[in-house]
């Protein structure tokens, strides 16, 4: 018996163990929530890192739960795809953790062992969700995450955030059971669960009405729960009247998981053959994005909110990656799968940012950010580098993953779709130049002279830190992008087309 | 004619599944009120419920606990006739998708008291009034 056939279920196990055990030491006390909230994260991105690395060295693994053969039995499959997933999710559940634990105190003091416990819950779900081979344990895992995001949301403003959480619960649960009725119909025509023999059926199925169906219903109920452009309203107010620990938590894994189970259901379950040989939905599909890509740029130049802002910034980057994944050549999904680690990154400094600055200004509108670099240096820094990454500049990670998307979709002539990404990646330009201009270039002179009156005033340490370290993130993630594209992503594109 | 009305007879169960699940997403849509909302809500899980259980069962099938034969230890293999058993996996699926079900709507009814509380009615044109006024 090896001790590393047990890593892969530690990585789901602890969070969700911890989970109850958080719960009820808020009862016997309440200074030990945090640190055994942080003790499971580690332990589970340690698994995860462990994970990674075996599957690296030693290719797929394959975890039977309750020692159950695969069909029968639920199976955990990690390939290098699935497995620096797990890595990314755990580690910005673990950064966000130290980032905003003192955030947590001053928001719900009286609730702290239920929010922990609800973290840990989330993160469970989430890394559930990537982990599984298995077509129904994914819907339950998915709805685990929904769950406790739907109560994560419902704790934060006071007036608003009840209201976006109910209503995110109404076309959540949309998205969750219309995913459940594509498993239906694809047990119905495959007899099986299990996503790899799922797809070993499906090859000889192609022309079935019910497979299509199934389909249909699995990509749209996808679609609802990452928020792509025509099904994305719930997500501006659900993001922005949530905790601050939870918006920095929930906006960059949420949507960006959805992507991941979107891609594989296409390129696993599915198979390329099934999707651009059989159905030729390929074209429709990606001028939505395109649209989406155009919409949520143009919709967060029109917010004067900036959290508000920064959410219509996801709608838009969310178009990126679901037509990076539909143009179908090689290019193009490695693009997808590196933006959907890059964006998470640069949504989680963005939010912490946004975080920040709220802890000095209570109203975060666009205009209160004035003179914001003098009062606050370190955390405009970090905005500056995570609004850079966005917009895509070299040396930031944001540029590769757009550079790929472009190639592929050059590639397989989709201009509409190029066109987009470069007239949202000049709107951003707009968007963050805007700020900075509002922040960098202060008129004080109409009544101090100088700028002298203004004394620093920055969020507590570990929050500046926080941010100061994604942000380094951010820039190495760009240099190693080569590095990272060849060991990761490749070998899964390279089987999925 | 007939033959739509053979295809509505024959798939009865899809029909009312459908119609159901439409009744649901009627109310969650159309309706004012948040709790009728969260009623149609449950509605809806309800008819992919019943989509599912419908799905496993067979014409004349029972419940698959297979009777030892009598003077046998163990139950030959090729006495199992699988037409005579209903399959019992999309039923196990569904007491798991009962749990998730009851668990989210457990969960909006608390987020509706909540603002209940905070607004004093749960008449969603009324809420949008209360925070235009703000």
């Amino acid at each position: 018996m090896n001790i590393n056939q047990f890593v892969p279920i530690l990585i789901v196990i602890t969070p969700l163990v911890c989970a109850f055990f958080v719960m009820g030491l808020h009862w016997v006390d309440r200074r030990l929530c945090l640190p055994l909230t942080i003790l499971a994260i580690t332990i589970s991105f340690i698994s995860s890192i462990i994970t990674l690395y075996s599957v690296i060295s030693h290719g797929i693994i394959q975890y039977k739960l309750g020692g159950w053969p695969p069909p029968i039995g639920i199976e955990y499959k990690i390939d290098t795809l699935n497995g620096s997933i797990l890595v990314l999710i755990t580690f910005i559940a673990l950064i966000n953790i130290f980032t905003s634990f003192n955030q947590v105190s001053i928001d719900l003091p009286e609730k702290k062992g239920t929010f922990y416990s609800l973290y840990l819950l989330f993160i469970t779900g989430l890394v559930g969700v990537v982990i599984t081979g298995d077509l129904f344990n994914l819907y339950v895992l998915l709805e685990i995450t929904s769950l406790s995001a739907y109560a994560q949301i419902a704790l934060g403003d006071k007036k608003r955030g009840p209201i976006a959480s109910l209503n995110y619960i109404f076309i959540g649960v949309i998205g969750a059971s219309f995913y459940l009725l594509g498993v239906g119909y694809l047990y119905m025509m495959t007899g099986s669960l299990n996503m790899g023999d799922v797809a070993n059926i499906i090859k000889h199925l192609h022309q079935s009405q019910a497979i299509f169906v199934a389909f249909i219903f699995c990509i749209v109920g996808v679609w609802i729960k990452m928020a792509l452009f025509p099904l994305h309203i719930w997500l501006p107010n659900a993001y922005t009247y949530a905790p601050t620990t939870s918006s920095r938590l929930i906006s960059p894994l949420m949507t960006k998981v959805m992507v991941y189970v979107m891609i594989r259901l296409m390129f696993t379950v599915f198979g390329y053959d099934y999707l651009f040989r059989t159905l030729t939905l390929s074209n429709e599909v990606v001028l939505l994005a395109s649209i989406a890509i155009i919409f949520g740029a143009l919709m967060a130049l029109s917010q004067r909110d900036l959290k508000k802002m920064l959410t219509y910034i996801i709608v838009s980057e969310i178009g990126y990656m679901v037509g990076g994944a539909w143009i179908g050549n090689k290019a193009a999904l490695t693009g997808a799968i590196l933006h959907i680690i890059n964006d998470a990154f640069m949504t989680f400094a963005l939010f912490i940012a946004a975080g920040n600055f709220a802890w000095r200004i209570k109203e975060l509108s666009v205009d209160n950010l004035k003179e914001i670099f003098q009062t606050m240096p370190w955390t405009s820094a970090g905005f500056v580098i995570a609004g850079m990454s966005i917009i895509g500049i070299p040396p930031t990670c944001g540029f590769f993953s757009k550079w790929y998307l472009l190639i592929g979709a050059m590639e397989a002539r989709q201009y509409f779709f190029a066109a987009s990404l470069i007239l949202s990646s000049l709107l951003s330009v707009i968007l963050f130049f805007r700020i900075f201009e509002k922040s960098l270039f202060n008129n004080r002179k109409d009544h101090l002279g100088s700028s002298d009156g203004i004394k620093t005033q920055e969020a507590p340490t570990n929050m500046v830190i926080g941010l100061l370290f994604v942000c380094v993130i951010l820039i190495v993630l760009g240099l190693y992008s080569g590095k990272i594209v060849s060991t990761l992503i490749i070998p899964f594109v390279s089987r999925g087309i | 004619m007939e033959g739509l009305l053979r295809e509505i007879v024959g798939k009865y169960n899809y029909w009312l599944y459908i119609v159901l699940m439409m009744i649901g997403l009627y109310a969650m849509i159309a309706k004012n009120n948040l709790i009728k909302k969260l009623v149609g809500m449950n509605i809806f899980q309800t008819a992919i419920i019943l989509f599912y259980i419908s799905m496993g069962y067979k014409k004349g099938g029972t419940l698959p606990i297979i009777e030892l034969p009598p003077h046998h230890h163990e139950i030959p293999p090729d006495a199992i006739d699988i037409s005579k058993y209903i399959n019992p996996l999309p039923h196990v699926l569904m007491l798991t998708a009962i749990v998730v079900s009851v668990a989210t709507f457990g969960v909006a009814l608390a987020i509706a008291l909540k603002i209940y509380k905070e607004y004093n009615t749960l008449e969603e044109d009324e809420i949008r009034m209360r925070i235009r006024e703000r």
